[in-house]
């Protein structure tokens, strides 16, 4: 047996989470289905994709002359400040683990819910509230601190900190909770015939993620309050003049922050194993090495934040400690990259607008990985830290790869959620604007760190000039290959062509419900005998899914 | 008629029960990690400042702390009775273990009060409040700072796992729960041991250093 | 060589043998990247001609990786990886030791301009002198929010902890004048935070320390190197007009009325001043002097107390050029009136 053929009519699934058990505003508001939730997730998220795209714009357009272009200068630290919360707190890392991991990951196991639903709801308004707190601090004055929020900065600044501070509190909360129902649902939700050995390579890295959710975003909640507790009554913890040692909250800043990168890229290469799988129509290439390569990552993730201190004072020792185990991260990355390119090898490749986000991920995690272990080698991090070089090195992994990934998602999963398709000329016309405008954005970027602007610049020398203008114009390509993609999937949604249950034939196990899925997932509890990346004949051969004997009729 | 306790999305109770515990253990894992920071800070801080942190630990009283040590592990212990209690699908002794616990929270809470009161007059205060004229050493304000935190913050958990004990208890009292399914009472006790655990971390560094 | 990969890079001038060293590990580390990268993308891209898909149909062959494809997967990029580490680190451990035989220079970070002392006694303000061929090491701290120090020139860059020293050194072999930045976001005139590394030649450096005098403010700072004739300011004002743009007052207070860091000087002799405390003063010649030697005492409201005292640094009659300039900044059609609130305004170029 062979892929099942084109020639089946596409069929909508009348029945499905979108209009049943209810379509109104209510059935919304309180809904314990994942499915849902994860919708909800994922078109707040977009949201604040969108504000804080329109801030880099705005950032961007101001750097286009060395002088005050557009603002003034406070205008401007607040602007980048709410950027980087607004697209790490609000979009990077609830995006791909809350949204699409919500959605899929309970489809992935052949179950019908997460473990804990209410927990679920109650993250998606934690996680509403936490934005909303932060948006106030952002309208009533905002903060000038940067996302990091480096003390003693953010506890003498006179802007409004404090909020912001409570708000990434918040979000913690949220992220904590989603992160303990993956887990528990991971653990205890498998469907039969989904050993350890089967679970999808999106769940292991969505499994990894919220590991590193439950046990490092605790350490950064504690952290931003003891800043809005020293910045509100100067109880002195990260003072000097009372004794306090700023540098401790970097330490703390980064135990949370440094393995939030991974929060925020590892649900990245979950998406990207799947699509590698799915268009290329071939078993992953190693999938142990993969799977476990998630944890690796995970767990080292835990030990290298020092390397974000190699200009602080600390000692050669720790600096070069911290330099090795950062260096381990990527291996676990190199292992990802090579056995996904090997994965091309022998398989039938098909060039779709996910795939063109792989190829554009591929090259933002190869250059942006590598930089990353350039950045590790300490002699070299003393010229780069705090330059344009580091800027653009973690936008190549945090919107390169991250961004990249979540596009793919979307347009993968984009039938699945939907059960119709977007127009595939436009995505990738989309596709190309969006990688090459990246592209023309950071690339002058590292440029400019070698050639020495320090970050968080307002206004800069001259001789910087040209490199600021060849960035402003990339990301205004970049823009606007974002406004096409917006504009033709939001067309999709209403006029796209019916999809089907499964228009990419692949094997993933969320395909093998209706599109879009019923409101209980599955009819029956799916027993599987094969793996969710498996394309050849020999598992072509084995049976389908078949629902188990229901228990009254033995 | 009750609703039976097996929600939509498990095959069976086993199966919930085990999820239901395993999201216990991470919550608590993630909670340990809440109050590592902090003890962290102490550590970095009395590393830093090791004569002021023991001038200061000399300066207040460590009868209250050893007063409360014993009535939250009497509390810890109780609260174990009740589970034993629910075990056997004796709701009702659950209850009454569990309210005998709450009885023991509130002394610590109103311990607690009284030695916060103490403090205040003495000018034991955190950072800029600080004016306790006997000890003005540098770093002992930071001592006060995390003293406040990490008592704060337990007290903060010795309430939320009061409030618990008290539903839970109430609910075992009506007979929600059975000898076979009484997974909420565990969790609750499994909270409360937490919040008993931390403050046999807390209870040595801050009063008997 | 060195130089055509440099100017590819983008990299700024090397000043020193360190900058020379860490820029050839930089070629070295980059030209591995774009190795590794060509293969990767090399064979990504034959494989999708190659294995393009060629019906709807396909179905594909389980292929499994070996032991060996993951032991060189994991081998090939470690080994490259530890040849940057045992190459960087030694760099950056050699950074963290300075030789003993170095000349100190204090360095202050304040918001916003750098501070210079000498263990002699001379000091300046956002103009570091140090002479060419010797190891200068720096003790960095700051006067109250975390800054770095940054030479792009020299590829050495070291934080400035408030409550806290730091070292870094270096030793500038080229003379010429170097930025240098703050790498550290610092706040409102962080872009602005801007120095200058002056190197010399070492006879000039000797001539120019023993020309100044303990505690008088590097009175030559943005004079020309030694050797061309220096200016003779033509009168008072003139004089204090130089000083001020010396002392790195102009930084924060501006001469064509623009609300900035600090109050503006145009028509600020003589202006009634709203103090923090609530009271008003006149400014008259002897705030406009107290305000220098001790800038917190009186502080106009809406403002921070940023400005770092000049007491032993100007020397009385220079103080007074200084006020005779601010004097002199008198426009009759300018309202004077209360200063307004914070300053959020932009920071006039230079």
């Amino acid at each position: 047996m062979s892929p099942s053929h084109a020639s089946d009519v596409p069929v909508y699934n009348p029945r499905n989470y979108l209009n049943s058990p209810a379509t109104g505003l209510k059935s919304w508001l309180l809904t314990q289905d994942h499915k849902r939730i994860g919708v909800m997730f994922l078109v707040a998220a977009s949201v604040f994709f969108a504000v804080g795209g329109l801030f880099a714009m705005l950032i961007r357009i101001e750097l286009l002359t060395p002088g005050p272009t557009i603002m003034d200068a406070m205008t401007y630290n607040r602007l980048f400040t709410l950027h980087g919360v607004v697209m790490i707190f609000l979009f990077m890392i609830p995006a791909i683990p809350s949204g699409f991991g919500n959605f899929l990951v309970p489809l992935m196991l052949g179950a019908k819910d997460v473990a804990f639903p209410k927990l679920n709801l109650l993250s998606f308004y934690l996680y509403m509230l936490g934005a909303v707190v932060a948006l106030y601090g952002m309208v009533h004055g905002g903060a000038d601190t940067g996302w990091t929020f480096y003390t003693p900065y953010s506890t003498t600044t006179v802007t409004k900190v404090v909020p912001i501070l409570l708000g990434a509190f918040i979000l913690g909360f949220s992220s904590i909770l989603t992160g303990l129902n993956f887990i528990v649902t991971t653990h205890t939700m498998r469907a039969p015939g989904i050993g350890w050995n089967r679970v999808p390579l999106f769940v292991w890295s969505i499994y990894a993620t919220s590991i590193i959710q439950i046990l490092a975003t605790p350490v950064l909640g504690m952290t931003l309050l003891l800043v809005a507790v020293e910045n509100a009554f100067g109880w002195g913890i990260f003072d000097p003049a009372r004794g306090g040692d700023p540098v401790l909250f970097q330490h703390f800043f980064w135990f949370y922050s440094h393995p939030a990168v991974y929060i925020m890229v590892l649900p990245a290469m979950a998406v990207i194993s799947e699509v590698v799988c799915a268009f290329s129509r071939k078993n992953i290439f190693g999938y142990k090495a993969v799977a476990y390569s998630s944890l690796g990552i995970a767990f080292v993730g835990f030990f290298t934040w020092g390397h974000h201190l190699f200009v602080s004072g600390q000692s050669a020792f720790d600096a070069g400690v911290f330099g090795i185990l950062s260096m381990f991260v990527g291996i676990f990355t190199a292992i990802k990259v090579f056995n996904w390119t090997a994965t091309l090898y022998q398989g039938s490749i098909a060039f779709k607008t996910p795939f063109a986000y792989f190829v554009g991920f591929l090259f933002f995690l190869v250059f942006g990985g590598m930089t990353g272990v350039a950045v590790a080698t300490v002699s070299l991090d003393v010229h780069w830290h705090d330059t344009y070089f580091v800027v653009a090195h973690f936008h190549f992994i945090m919107v390169g790869a991250t961004v990249m990934a979540f596009l793919a998602a979307l347009h993968y999963w984009f039938p699945k959620i939907t059960g119709r398709m977007y127009p595939e000329g436009w995505g990738l016309v989309g596709a190309v604007m969006v990688i090459l405008g990246f592209n023309f954005t950071f690339i002058p970027q590292f440029l400019l760190g070698n050639e020495g602007m320090p970050r968080r610049y307002f206004s800069y020398p001259e001789r910087f000039w040209a490199l600021n203008v060849a960035s402003t114009a990339g990301a205004s390509v970049l823009a606007m290959g974002l406004v096409i993609v917006l504009v033709y999937l939001l067309v999709a949604l209403k006029w796209g062509p019916i999809a089907g249950p499964n228009p990419w034939h692949s094997r993933g196990y969320e395909w093998d419900t209706a599109s879009p899925p019923l409101p209980e997932n599955f009819e029956e509890t799916p027993v599987y005998t094969r793996g969710p990346h498996e394309y050849d004949e020999e598992s072509y051969a084995n049976p389908p899914p078949v629902a188990p004997e229901p228990k009254h009729a033995s | 008629m009750q609703a039976s306790p097996l929600a939509h999305h498990f095959e069976n109770i086993e199966k919930q029960s085990h999820a239901e515990r395993l999201g216990m253990w991470l919550f608590l894992a993630s909670e340990v990690l809440l109050f590592t920071a902090l003890f962290a800070a102490y550590a970095v801080y009395r590393y830093l400042y090791s004569d002021a942190f023991a001038e200061a630990s000399r300066a207040i009283e460590t009868w209250f702390g050893l007063v409360n040590t014993v009535i939250l592990v009497t509390s810890s212990f109780t609260v174990a009775l009740g589970l034993n209690e629910a075990v056997k699908g004796n709701g009702r002794k659950t209850g009454l273990w569990f309210a005998v616990s709450v009885a023991f929270a509130l002394a610590f809470l109103a311990l607690k009060a009284v030695e916060y009161s103490h403090h205040f007059q003495e000018g034991q205060l955190p950072g800029r409040y600080y004016s306790f004229h006997e000890l003005q050493a540098p770093g002992a304000s930071l001592f006060f700072s995390l003293y406040f935190l990490i008592t704060g913050l337990h007290g903060v958990h010795v309430i939320v796992g009061m409030t618990i004990l008290a539903v839970v208890g109430v609910k075992a009292a009506r007979g929600k729960y059975t000898a076979t399914y009484h997974t909420p009472v565990e969790l609750a006790g499994l909270y409360w041991h937490l919040v008993d655990l931390i403050w046999i971390f807390v209870f040595p560094l801050i009063y008997l250093v | 060589m060195n130089d055509l990969l440099r100017r590819m890079l983008f990299l700024p001038d090397q000043a020193s043998d360190y900058a020379r060293q860490v820029d050839g590990l930089h070629y070295f580390v980059i030209i591995t990247t774009m190795v590794a990268a060509a293969g990767v993308f090399a064979t990504a891209i034959y494989f999708f001609v190659r294995y393009r898909r060629r019906s709807d149909t396909d179905v594909t062959p389980r292929v499994e990786p070996k032991a060996i494809h993951e032991v060189i997967f994991v081998g090939l990029p470690l080994a490259f990886f530890l040849v940057w580490f045992a190459i960087g680190f030694p760099q950056f451990a050699k950074l963290q030791s300075p030789p003993k035989d170095a000349m100190d220079v204090y360095v202050q970070g304040k918001k916003w301009m750098w501070k210079f002392a000498y263990p002699s006694g001379p000091n300046s303000v956002d103009v570091l002198r140090v002479p060419a061929g010797r190891p200068v090491r720096l003790l960095i701290t700051s006067r109250d929010v975390i800054h770095s120090f940054y030479v792009p020139a020299l590829r050495v860059k070291q934080d400035a902890l408030p409550g806290r020293y730091t070292q870094t050194w270096f030793n500038a072999d080229r003379p010429g004048r170097y930025e240098i930045f703050c790498a550290e976001y610092c706040g409102l005139a962080h872009s602005g935070m801007i120095g200058e590394l002056v190197v010399m030649p070492p006879e000039e450096f000797d001539q120019w320390l023993a020309t100044q005098g303990r505690g008088v403010a590097g009175s030559q700072d943005g004079a020309p190197i030694a050797g061309e004739p220096v200016r003779r300011a033509s009168n008072v004002i003139e004089e204090g007009r130089r000083l001020a743009g010396e002392q790195g007052c102009l930084k924060c207070h501006s001469v064509d009325g623009t609300r900035h860091i600090g109050p503006t000087w145009v028509d600020l002799y003589q202006r009634n001043e709203k103090l923090q405390s609530g009271k008003s003063v006149q400014a008259d010649e002897g705030y406009l002097t107290k305000s220098m030697m001790d800038p917190a005492a009186d502080l106009v409201a809406g403002y921070q107390n940023v400005m770092p005292t000049y007491q032993g640094k100007l020397a009385p009659p220079e103080a007074a050029a200084i006020v005779e300039y601010i004097k002199s900044l008198k426009t009759p059609a300018v309202q004077s009136g209360p200063s307004e609130g914070p300053v959020y305004e932009s920071i006039p170029r230079k």
